[in-house]
């Protein structure tokens, strides 16, 4: 048994869920009990869905067990079929059916039913969600792609490739499609079909006639790419195109398999975030210290780019899918930390508090992390909330999506003009900083309750008659030294001081002490 | 005293009855199919609000965590007082026993958590069909912490509850622990049914002015500080959902004050009224206390009435508090009653409520939800209440929602919110009416 209070993982056939309601007419039977139903709001409340998502449930209750659940299964299965009419369907158990061994892969064999059936295993005491899109986005491939497709020569046309990944409830996976497609335009190379997101079970079918694939989520689409590589002989893309470098590697590969000219591409006047990451307002995000948690693809490129584009140090990385962690514990190494590979949030939040970071890249949890130590955030992996399905077009991918990160990633920081305004103003009696930052009043760190900030005293001297003095071991005078730092580095000051009060065995926190903390953290 | 003054007495009284003789059975389209709503886990996300030095473990699988945070929307606290001993392979396969485990789990959470005082093993679908017997493992484990930490347990497994049938479980898991109220103790009354603070504050001042002071709630806002319950406890269903807490606390000797539910000014009239009678108040006084909120009420609904008054409303089920809803929405706000859908239907605990609705609403009880949704669709009611799985892609077929979740975590009970829950139906309406895109 595990205790979890979050998890940033749902069961397996969540997974299969966003396989299905990413497809067009396809359809997914699942043997569950009332309740499993919970995972429609996923889909029709954080994502905005119009529509419901495919899935019929069958709900069994507990008068049922033992009697005719696998009844009550078939009588759904034919209903679904009836009233949906899909070309396919996909049939498997949550976790309480899966206890029951009712079998709906030989129960719906048995029925006959007029459109293909794929069965699932999904053994959702052992694996996940992720693994669970994984396997059923490969089941349904391997059960309907036509193995008689013949490819037509190379010659006199141009290069196919099917874009392999996207999914329902993915992290800008619609976005991120729109820059992968313009970036096949400009290198003249045909789409023959993007799956899950869009395709019919029919276009499945024909997925054989591409000639190489491109792998834009491994942890969806790998396991299928991997059974195409050896079935259709079609090569893979496996570069991740998140940040200017890798998107410049990944026109370089499909260039290469398409056997296309990579110019046009490369030379996408659109890429601002170069300039962006060179012009001399981001000099002040230089070594900024930085946390990344996520799964392994966006954590990994997240890195990347923190490390070459922007200049960040990353002070710690991590990832919750333990099928990928060898992708992170190698980019780890490239960063001189230890990987954080773990599906425990709690984990993640200490090991967030003890890298004391300038800046969490992570998901919805680690947003919440952050927001409690003050710290800010912003998201770059799934799982994500309502807010990270935004209405604009906002990529991940390609150059767009490099000046879209760029833009998220620096936003809650405090901009390097603004920084030097606010050296420059803060002993003017009429600068409060208690205001915070101009923007993004919801990402500036806020007072929280982590740490001791004394209350906003109207002078100075007021600091001195603060009932916590002390328990603090701050002397009046440091104190007031204390606030003449700028507030979205004194918490840190604080913290650094006390830390090194602590280790260095001072009782008392006084100008020389703190003086001495900051000599011993500067870099 | 006039003939008339006595003859208004004794209506007043028959109305009162629990049995009217004659009424006609009403027809309920009963119904079985795929259920959209969520299970009895759900509760613990307003049930660990509500008493906050308890804990809710439950015992089941990835799903039921995955339900717990999704249902529960954004997490914003620290480490919230609920948590999922997720079971895996090893402890399905035999490898290791599941008792010992879930006694791991408990003795390292109680370590971290020593602010704990009682603890809830929550029964889930899986470990209910492996039969994971909780009601031992809280023995055993109450032998080892108590009196630090009392250890109960009731199951929210979707295969037994639907939902709100969740807080029933857990509430009828208190009653046989509540002190036992002596035989001679005088009369006291008993608030069952967990309602936000601020509400349950308003209905405490509203009973101490009618001269009733002595007032315990269910659950508790300290479930360490149970009410008693005996043979002069007289108690009032704040939910309508309760019906295994009722039956719990009758086999203690509680009585039940047959009443109205208190949503809106007739039903929270009716439910104060009906505790006063029991209580042997002075209906005059009763009048006189209630007199202020019902005014405030019924002029703050009158701001609303006509933007409700003949729309037509369907309610899918989700929390049985559809049928009181329903009257509410019907008797002051003239709303139209085209379905009534809910997950299970008491009837007794109901039977005033229903007798209010009018001869055409549909009455349905459990849920095909397919079926269900093509009587919608031919309807085309003005405004469905739905579960949040439904609601955009009703909206996106052109039919106006409200998200029946809402109505479970929002104060609506009492008099000083009859109009806030107006306002949760009209609120879409209105929105529906002003948007030009």
């Amino acid at each position: 048994m595990q205790l979890a209070v979050w998890t940033y993982e749902g069961p397996p056939h969540v997974g299969a869920m966003r396989v299905a309601t990413a497809m067009e007419k396809l359809h997914y039977v699942l043997h569950a009990p009332q309740g499993d139903t919970y995972a429609d709001l996923l889909f029709t409340m954080i994502e905005r869905r119009g529509k419901r998502p495919p899935v019929t449930y069958t709900t069994f209750e507990a008068r049922d067990l033992g009697k005719d659940t696998a009844q009550i299964f078939q009588d759904a299965a034919r209903e679904a079929v009836a009233r949906f009419k899909p070309q396919a369907i996909i049939v498997g158990a949550s976790c309480t059916a899966e206890l029951i061994q009712d079998d709906p892969a030989g129960l719906s064999e048995a029925m006959g039913l007029p459109c293909p059936v794929i069965p699932l295993e999904l053994p959702s005491y052992q694996r996940k969600e992720n693994w669970g899109a994984a396997e059923t986005f490969y089941q349904i491939v391997r059960n309907l792609a036509d193995k008689s497709l013949v490819r037509e020569p190379r010659e006199g046309r141009a290069a196919r490739a099917n874009i392999l990944g996207p999914t329902a409830l993915g992290f800008r996976h619609r976005d991120d499609l729109v820059e992968i497609r313009k970036i096949l335009a400009l290198l003249g190379v045909e789409v023959n079909l993007v799956a899950p997101l869009g395709a019919t079970p029919e276009d499945i079918t024909r997925i054989g006639s591409a000639d190489f694939n491109i792998v834009l989520y491994p942890e969806i689409a790998d396991e299928a790419a991997r059974w195409l590589e050896k079935t259709f002989d079609q090569p893979a893309v496996r570069t991740i195109p998140i940040g200017v470098g890798a998107t410049r590697s990944f026109i370089a590969d499909v260039a290469e398999l398409a056997g296309a000219d990579p110019t046009p591409a490369l030379g996408d006047t659109s890429s601002r975030m170069p300039w962006w990451s060179r012009s001399v307002d981001s000099t002040y995000l230089t070594s900024k210290r930085v946390f990344i948690f996520g799964d392994a693809t966006h954590a990994v490129a997240a890195a990347r780019i923190a490390r070459e584009e922007l200049g960040f140090e990353v002070c710690g990385l991590g990832c919750y899918s333990r099928e990928f962690a060898r992708e992170v514990r190698a980019e780890a190494a490239r960063c001189g930390v230890e990987p954080l590979i773990t599906d425990d949030h709690l984990a993640v939040e200490d090991a967030i508090a003890a890298a004391a970071p300038e800046l969490v890249l992570g998901t919805q949890m680690e947003r919440h992390i952050a927001k409690r130590l003050g710290i800010p955030c912003a998201v770059i992996s799934a799982p994500v909330h309502v807010q990270d399905f935004p209405a604009r077009h906002s990529p991940q991918m390609g150059f767009e999506g490099a000046n879209v990160i760029f833009d998220t990633w620096v936003h809650p920081l405090v901009m390097g003009l603004e920084e030097h305004l606010l050296t420059m103003f803060r002993e003017d009696f009429e600068f409060s900083d208690e205001a915070g930052a101009s923007h993004h009043a919801a990402h500036s760190p806020r007072k929280s309750s982590v740490h001791t900030e004394v209350e906003a005293p109207v002078a100075d001297i007021a600091v001195t008659e603060a009932p916590d003095f002390g328990a603090t071991g701050w002397t009046a005078e440091a104190e007031r030294e204390l606030k003449k730092i700028p507030f979205f580095v004194r918490g840190k000051a604080r913290r650094n001081t006390e830390a090194f009060a602590a280790a260095d065995g001072r009782a008392e926190i006084d100008l020389e002490t703190l003086y001495d903390a900051k000599a011993h953290y500067a870099r | 005293m006039s003939a008339a003054g006595i003859l208004d007495g004794c209506a007043a009284e028959i109305a009162r009855d629990p049995a009217p003789v004659a009424a006609p059975a009403r027809p309920i389209l009963r119904e079985r199919g795929q259920r959209e709503v969520f299970c009895g886990l759900t509760g613990i996300i307003w049930l660990h609000r509500k008493m906050q030095d308890a804990f809710f473990l439950v015992v089941g699988s990835r799903t039921c965590a995955h339900l717990l945070q999704s249902a529960a929307g954004v997490m914003i606290f620290a480490e919230p007082r609920f948590a999922t001993a997720i079971m895996e392979e090893r402890d399905l396969a035999g490898m290791v026993d599941a008792q010992d485990e879930l006694d791991r789990v408990v003795n390292r959470l109680l370590e971290r958590r020593p602010d704990i005082r009682t603890l809830f093993l929550v029964g889930s679908c899986p470990s209910e069909v492996i039969k994971l017997d909780l009601a031992k493992a809280a023995q055993r484990l109450g032998a080892v912490h108590m009196p630090r930490v009392r250890i109960l347990n009731y199951s929210g497994s979707g295969i037994e509850t639907t939902f709100t049938q969740g807080e029933d479980a857990c509430l009828s898991s208190l009653v046989p622990v509540m002190p036992a109220l002596p035989a001679d103790a005088p009369r006291e009354l008993l608030i069952v049914g967990s309602l936000p603070d601020i509400v349950e504050d308003q209905f405490l001042r509203l009973f101490a002015e009618m001269g009733i002071d002595k007032v315990g709630c269910l659950p508790a806002r300290n479930a360490r500080d149970l009410p008693s319950v005996g043979a002069n406890t007289r108690y009032l269903l704040a939910q309508p959902f309760l019906g295994e807490t009722a039956m719990a606390l009758e086999g203690r000797g509680a009585q039940r004050i047959e009443a109205l539910f208190p949503f809106g000014v007739d039903g929270t009239s009716d439910w104060l009224r009906a505790a006063g009678e029991a209580f042997g108040i002075d209906p005059a006084l009763t009048e006189q206390v209630i007199a202020p909120g019902r005014a405030r009420a019924a002029r703050a609904l009158a701001n609303l009435r006509p933007q409700l008054t003949g729309k037509r409303i369907t309610f899918l089920p989700d929390s049985q508090l559809e049928v009181p809803l329903a009257r509410f929405l019907q008797d002051e706000l003239g709303m139209e009653l085209v379905e009534v859908g809910t997950p299970y239907l008491h009837r007794a605990h109901l039977a005033r409520e229903l007798d209010r609705f009018g001869p055409n609403v549909r009455l349905s009880e459990g849920q095909h939800l397919d079926r269900q949704l093509d009587r919608v669709r031919a309807d085309r009611p003005d405004i469905t209440v739905c579960g949040l799985g439904l609601a955009n892609p009703l909206e996106g077929e052109g039919l106006t929602t409200k998200w029946a979740i809402e109505l479970v975590f929002s104060p609506i009970h009492g008099f000083d919110q009859a109009a806030d829950l107006a306002e949760l139906f009209a609120r879409p309406l209105r929105r529906r009416d002003m948007l030009e895109i």
